[in-house]
């Protein structure tokens, strides 16, 4: 597809995957690929570069970052390197950069993961905190937002229980499912442009909604706000198989 | 007496199944194994000469079956457990429907596929002498979990039979490490050459990436497919064995053709991935002593079924194929091809349980080769074929959406394609079986 609007070929989005080697469970590459196949399509450049665990991250050169999940051995690692350049990656959130944060990559990021007698320090970037609960929370997990009127769909697969601190708001109202914690009804945490949840894997493609929103808060970042208007797609096929969803489980 | 009510109920279970109809055959070997739970003990120790269990995320149900042929070829009587029967009631199922009304079985041999996950339900009941692994891949995480869980299962049940032979695939690192790790004596079989698909294996996501021995990142000499190839640790030593059973001279191109042991070997079908499940059930009948002169034979009695490869004869030919996690369906893309002509493609995925109801592993299947394919249109369906629909959006492929597999079918039949393949997971399998058949018999067509 090619964009009538020249301009916008001047603009360029970096996506940075964290740690693909660890943690590469349930998927991520679709999130990867729908928001660089939706800023294509609209005539935007993007890439992706994969970090691995001893690369250095300058997060000034990065639009978006994506962590996913891995098994407890491979989150573990990744959080101590995470502590060594966590000044960055917290001004980097308090500045409005764009995170999407899944599973895993979401429960690090909190004070702390609580497994029976162990307790695993977290990044303090949020105020989260997460222990493990009894069995594992697995099934089809829809939430509705605030911020769109479709509602999100996905599959959560996690051990631990997220419960947020005062003050902040989850991503969405569980509608089926668990969510954070399958108590409190909520799920995930939208802090300024971070993005964390258990809806995992490829989340993106079926939200395409929940995309645009980060590749339009990612290009405000970075041009300014009359960037992040974005040109609409079709995405018939994106909303039927999200409307599949909710009408086979809600309605 | 309990012995002979297990029997008798669970043959009449076996033959009410068979009338209605039904594919499955674990209900049989529940009732079995409720009324004597020794049964499948005593039977097993009937076996004369060895028992065979082959596990392994793909390639189980061929390997098994191959391994099966190859032994009866030999003059032997075997027992050998069905498709979708592998777990502890469709194994005692096999056992029952094998023995005679007073229990007494007459088996040189067993050949039973186990699904990874029961190998610690089965094991209580008898110890094999030879345990095939196939290959470790990440399947299912909904079901099984990752697959340090397979792994950590399998260790366990392993530990149950210490005197068992493992015969494993030397190309894959987290199976010789769990080999390793075991401390049982094992035997390998491999692939000895570069087949030249390092290109493609390299981008796939893949498990086993880290030495499991000390952590360190496996370097590869080259790669098959996933974390299949020639690998070494270069922090602790630990790498790719020298098989015993080594393939050479693998050709793919026409067929498949291989080397093992200075005999050449030759199939019709499609598929890299076959070489393995063909070596891995020559090595196994060779470690039991067989001679397999004739297994050349058994390659060419052999015809792929169950939707491995099973071809129909409708107004064109039409392919079916199971394809049920990444590993499994990226080797479908490349047996795609490695068949040159013309094809429409249909997809079907399902999200019943045992599918697992995560379809998140669509995302990490290269879809996007099949844009080299020869591919001259796309359909899908199943349960998830919306979602399978937006997977091919964003590979670039349009894909029309059926409501059913019969309805794509019968659409895209008349195209100028020379072949329709059908590329569907776990429990769309018998239901497109059937409904090729069906259209098979109606047509006046051939079942090869």
């Amino acid at each position: 597809m090619n964009d009538s609007n020249p301009s916008k070929a001047t603009y360029s989005l970096t996506i940075g995957h964290l740690y693909p080697e660890l943690l590469n469970l349930y998927g991520d590459r679709g999130n990867i690929l729908c928001m660089e196949q939706r800023c294509r399509w609209r005539g935007i450049e993007a890439h992706t570069v994969g970090f691995r665990l001893n690369d250095n991250i300058d997060f000034s050169q990065l639009d978006i970052i994506l962590i996913g999940g891995g098994s407890d051995r491979e989150q573990l690692l990744v959080c101590n390197r995470l502590k060594e350049i966590r000044q960055d990656f917290a001004a980097y959130v308090e500045n409005g950069g764009v995170v999407l944060a899944i599973c895993g990559g979401y429960q690090l990021l909190g004070h702390h993961y609580k497994m029976g007698e162990e307790t695993i320090e977290g990044l303090h970037l949020i105020d989260l905190t997460t222990e493990r609960g009894e069995g594992r929370l697995i099934g089809n997990l829809i939430i509705q937002s605030r911020q769109f009127a479709t509602p999100l769909v996905g599959f959560e697969n996690h051990g631990g229980r997220t419960y947020l601190g005062q003050g902040l708001k989850p991503l969405g109202y569980v509608l089926y499912g668990n969510g954070n914690n399958g108590k409190d009804g909520g799920e995930g945490v939208l802090y300024k442009n971070l993005v964390g949840t258990y809806l995992h894997g490829p989340l993106l493609p079926k939200n395409p909604h929940l995309c645009d929103y980060l590749l339009s808060a990612a290009l405000r970042n970075r041009y300014g706000d009359s960037a992040g208007e974005l040109a609409p797609l079709d995405d018939k096929e994106e909303l039927a198989a999200n409307a599949s969803i909710v009408d086979r489980f809600i309605k | 007496m309990r012995k002979y009510l297990a029997i008798w109920v669970t043959k009449f279970l076996i033959w009410a199944g068979k009338v209605a109809g039904k594919a499955g055959s674990s209900t049989p070997g529940r009732f079995g194994l409720k009324i004597c739970p020794s049964l499948l003990a005593d039977l097993a120790s009937q076996v004369k000469e060895g028992i065979f269990v082959v596990c392994g995320t793909n390639g189980k149900t061929t390997t098994n079956n191959l391994l099966c042929a190859a032994l009866r070829s030999e003059g032997k009587t075997v027992v050998c457990n069905n498709v979708g029967a592998n777990m502890l009631n469709g194994v005692a199922t096999a056992f029952i429907a094998a023995a005679d009304m007073r229990g007494r079985l007459a088996a040189d041999y067993a050949c039973i596929e186990v699904d990874e996950a029961s190998t610690l339900r089965v094991f209580p009941h008898f110890h094999p002498n030879f345990l095939v692994l196939t290959n470790l891949f990440r399947d299912q995480l909904d079901r099984y979990g990752e697959i340090d869980i397979t792994m950590d299962i399998f260790k366990k049940a392993l530990a149950l039979s210490p005197e068992t032979k493992l015969i494993v695939n030397a190309d894959d690192p987290l199976s010789v490490a769990l080999a390793v790790e075991s401390g049982h004596p094992c035997v390998c079989y491999g692939v000895n050459e570069d087949t030249g698909f390092s290109q493609y294996a390299a981008q796939e996501t893949k498990e086993g990436r880290f030495c499991r021995l000390c952590g360190a990142e496996l370097v590869y000499r080259f790669y098959h497919y996933s974390q299949l190839g020639d690998y070494a640790c270069p922090s602790c030593g630990f790498h790719r064995p020298d098989p015993t059973y080594a393939a050479t001279q693998v050709n793919t191109n026409s067929g498949i053709q291989f080397t093992v042991e200075g005999r050449r070997f030759s199939v019709d079908y499609h598929g890299f991935y076959n070489v393995y499940n063909m070596l891995a059930a020559y090595a196994a009948a060779r470690e039991s002593g067989a001679g397999l002169e004739h297994f050349q034979q058994v390659l060419d009695d052999y015809h792929p079924q169950n939707g491995r490869m099973e071809r129909f004869s409708l107004a064109k030919p039409v392919v079916l194929n199971l394809a049920k996690n990444p590993a499994g369906f990226n080797q479908n893309i490349s047996a795609l091809l490695e068949d040159g002509g013309s094809k429409d493609v249909i997809v079907l995925i399902n999200d019943n349980e045992q599918d697992g109801q995560d379809v998140s592993w669509l995302w990490d299947v290269d879809f996007e080769r099949l844009k080299q394919a020869n591919v001259v249109s796309f359909g899908v369906c199943g349960i998830r074929g919306r979602d399978m629909q937006v997977r091919f959006k964003y590979a670039g492929i349009h894909a029309q959406l059926y409501t059913g597999v019969e309805e794509a079918v019968r659409n895209m039949l008349p195209s100028n394609a020379e072949t329709l393949y059908v590329l569907v997971n776990y429990t769309g399998l018998f239901a497109t079986h059937n409904v090729l058949k069906r259209m098979e018999t109606q047509g006046g067509g051939k079942h090869e």
